[in-house]
């Protein structure tokens, strides 16, 4: 090859790789190009939205728009701490949280090992195929399923306690039973698909070390909670404190299809109580007030899950 | 010990029960469901009916096949999932290719924008005003553009696409292809199976959403498929209710046509969930990487 050539090519492969220098809108315009048009989507639609938050300092008026309605302070947020139905919602937002982590997370960690331990691989693969198909399924249609199983009087699973010689338990009207509904909809939809990490992470576990292990005696029960299960805790924490880091964060659909009137007093939570209070009474301020407030603790919440997660040398999510 | 690989011991017994187990309480509200869609109103109430029919009929089926406004629900929804696909691909390849480059400068603040509002955001209400200044309330419009990109699928795709070698594309750069080029002619070909499991997040997630149908959208043609069985739900749901108080049985019968709406809704996603499971897997794993 022709001596310059090479030495242009090589120039321009040092361009090409080049990390450092200014900006070089000549080489790289297409790609500034590319760009364009997200940034500017992004723009539009969550940053004009976070300008929005600012109603809730304001005494938002539909006629005078954001930027010319009076200033309020913190009004609207002293307005939020008096009003019962913001705590009932914080305090169920935290609960519901609590006890889906509580009663949901480990269910998945258990069912990935028993899965992994099946040795008939058709089994294992059909009850797999099965266990993910709830995952996608919409909240609608899972409510619907709920309502028709739990029901007092045509539901199955009460014509089974009947059956039984039980009393008819009101599962969908009493706010007490009503948890407990609302905690089987969450595992009944997630555990089998949330089983794929930890089976990725199974996978993963060194095969020497079961070996040594069957050298040293040890039993198929004694190989799960000494090897596997250490192996994987790595995982299993992290998944742990990013579920924490994600308290203040509540899903609109699943509270709002699995709740009703009658057990208001358990299923109204802080995304419900928006909507309603926002978009149903026209509440404007009162309502970003309460949004904002859990953007606010929910974002110092991820971050510090984050941050934890970083100190115990995982790479975080930014 | 070999004999332990090959034997069914007590132990395989106990696991295979426990995912039995699993697996029935997975499938069974499934057949419950279907058994009451296929059910007499009269065998329903009283409740007669757990995993087999009784009293064997379609008329429930009939009477949803013949709402209008469910097979309209139906067309639209998949309508409306198809625009709101391609165009949420094409955002999502536009802003995770550039975002792939070392060499482009202010890469680490574009990303850093796009990650924030992942944990960030205005608020419904916000949004609402946005969305009520750009007249898009009560628009298929609406329904489309403002949940266009998933950050989560762009961060997917990115570190996809990090993961190729890079000396294909440079041979490329090297023979004068220009960035939109080598996107399009040598990065998309080789990334086929990540944008069709992208494809099918963006679709399910626009198919089973309907919180933003709620909020946004009063025209009741303008109703995706889950809304409306929402509401079709939401009138029999009050009937238990009121059935708590005092019995109501003309209410109840609605309970097989709700059963076969339910129905009606969810098998269109089981007649792509083989496709669905495959890719879903592989961008589950390929997301737990970054996580």
């Amino acid at each position: 090859m022709d001596e310059t050539l090479k030495c242009e090519r090589l120039k321009s492969r040092r361009a090409w790789r080049s990390t450092s220098g200014g900006w070089n809108i000549k080489r790289d315009w297409q790609l500034y190009v590319m760009l364009l048009i997200p940034v500017v989507y992004i723009v539009i639609f969550k940053y004009i939205p976070m300008y929005g938050v600012l109603i809730a300092f304001k005494d938002f008026n539909i006629f005078q728009g954001i930027f010319k309605s009076e200033w309020v302070g913190t009004e609207m947020f002293q307005q939020l701490w008096t009003m019962q139905d913001f705590r009932r919602a914080f305090r169920n937002t935290l609960m519901l949280n609590v006890l889906d982590l509580a009663v949901g997370f480990p269910v998945p960690v258990f069912l990935a090992l028993c899965l992994n331990e099946l040795k008939n691989l058709k089994f294992k693969k059909i009850s797999q195929t099965l266990l993910y198909l709830p995952y996608f399924m919409s909240w609608v249609i899972i409510g619907g399923i709920v309502y028709q199983l739990f029901s007092t009087n045509t539901g199955m699973v009460n014509q089974i306690i009947k059956a039984a010689g039980g009393e008819v338990v009101p599962f969908l009207t009493n706010k007490w039973y009503w948890v407990i509904t609302y905690l089987f909809s969450g595992i009944w939809r997630s555990a089998g698909w949330n089983t794929i990490i930890y089976m990725a992470a199974i996978t993963g576990v060194d095969a020497s070390l079961y070996e040594a292990a069957e050298v040293d005696g040890a039993g198929r029960i004694r190989k799960m909670i000494s090897i596997t299960l250490p192996s994987i805790k790595p995982t299993i924490v992290i998944m742990l404190i990013m579920q924490v880091g994600q308290m203040m964060t509540i899903g609109f659909e699943r509270p709002y299809v699995m709740g009703n009137n009658l057990v208001m007093d358990f299923s109204d939570v802080l995304s419900t109580f928006v909507y309603r209070l926002g978009l149903q009474n026209g509440k404007f301020s009162l309502s970003t007030a309460a949004g904002f407030f859990q953007s606010v603790v929910g974002l110092i919440l991820i971050s510090s899950a984050n941050l934890i997660s970083e100190k115990m040398g995982q790479r975080g999510i930014w | 010990m070999k004999k332990m690989k090959t034997g069914f011991g007590k132990l395989d017994f106990l696991f295979t029960v426990i995912v039995g187990a699993a697996v029935l309480v997975t499938i069974i509200p499934f057949l419950n469901v279907i058994a009451m869609s296929l059910s007499s109103p009269e065998a329903i109430t009283r409740g007669s009916v757990w995993l087999w029919p009784a009293g064997l009929n379609a008329e429930a089926y009939k009477a949803v096949f013949t709402d209008l406004s469910m097979i309209w629900a139906l067309v639209y929804t998949i309508i409306l999932t198809i625009f709101y696909t391609v165009l949420a691909m094409i955002l999502t390849v536009l802003l995770a290719y550039p975002l792939t480059k070392n060499r482009l400068r202010g890469r680490k603040f574009f990303t850093f924008i796009f990650v924030f509002t992942m944990y960030f955001s205005g608020g419904v209400i916000p949004e609402y005003i946005l969305f009520k200044n750009l007249k898009i309330i009560n628009t298929m419009t609406v329904l489309v553009i403002p949940g266009l990109l998933s950050v989560y699928n762009m961060i997917i795709l990115k570190s996809f696409l990090m993961g190729l070698p890079a000396s294909i594309e440079e041979s490329a750069y090297l023979d004068g292809a220009s960035d939109f080029c080598i996107l399009f002619k040598i990065i998309l070909p080789l990334s086929k199976p990540i944008l069709a499991t992208l494809c099918l997040f963006y679709a399910v997630f626009r198919w089973n959403t309907f919180q933003d149908v709620l909020y946004f959208v009063t025209n009741s043609k303008l109703y995706t498929l889950q809304l409306k069985l929402n509401m079709l739900i939401n009138i029999t749901q009050s009937s238990e209710l009121t059935q708590f108080e005092g019995a109501n049985p003309t209410r109840i019968a609605a309970e097989n046509i709700k059963s076969a709406s339910i129905i009606f809704a969810t098998v269109p996603i089981v007649l792509v969930y083989p496709w669905l499971q495959k890719y879903f897997v592989t961008g589950m794993t390929l997301g737990a990487v970054k996580e």
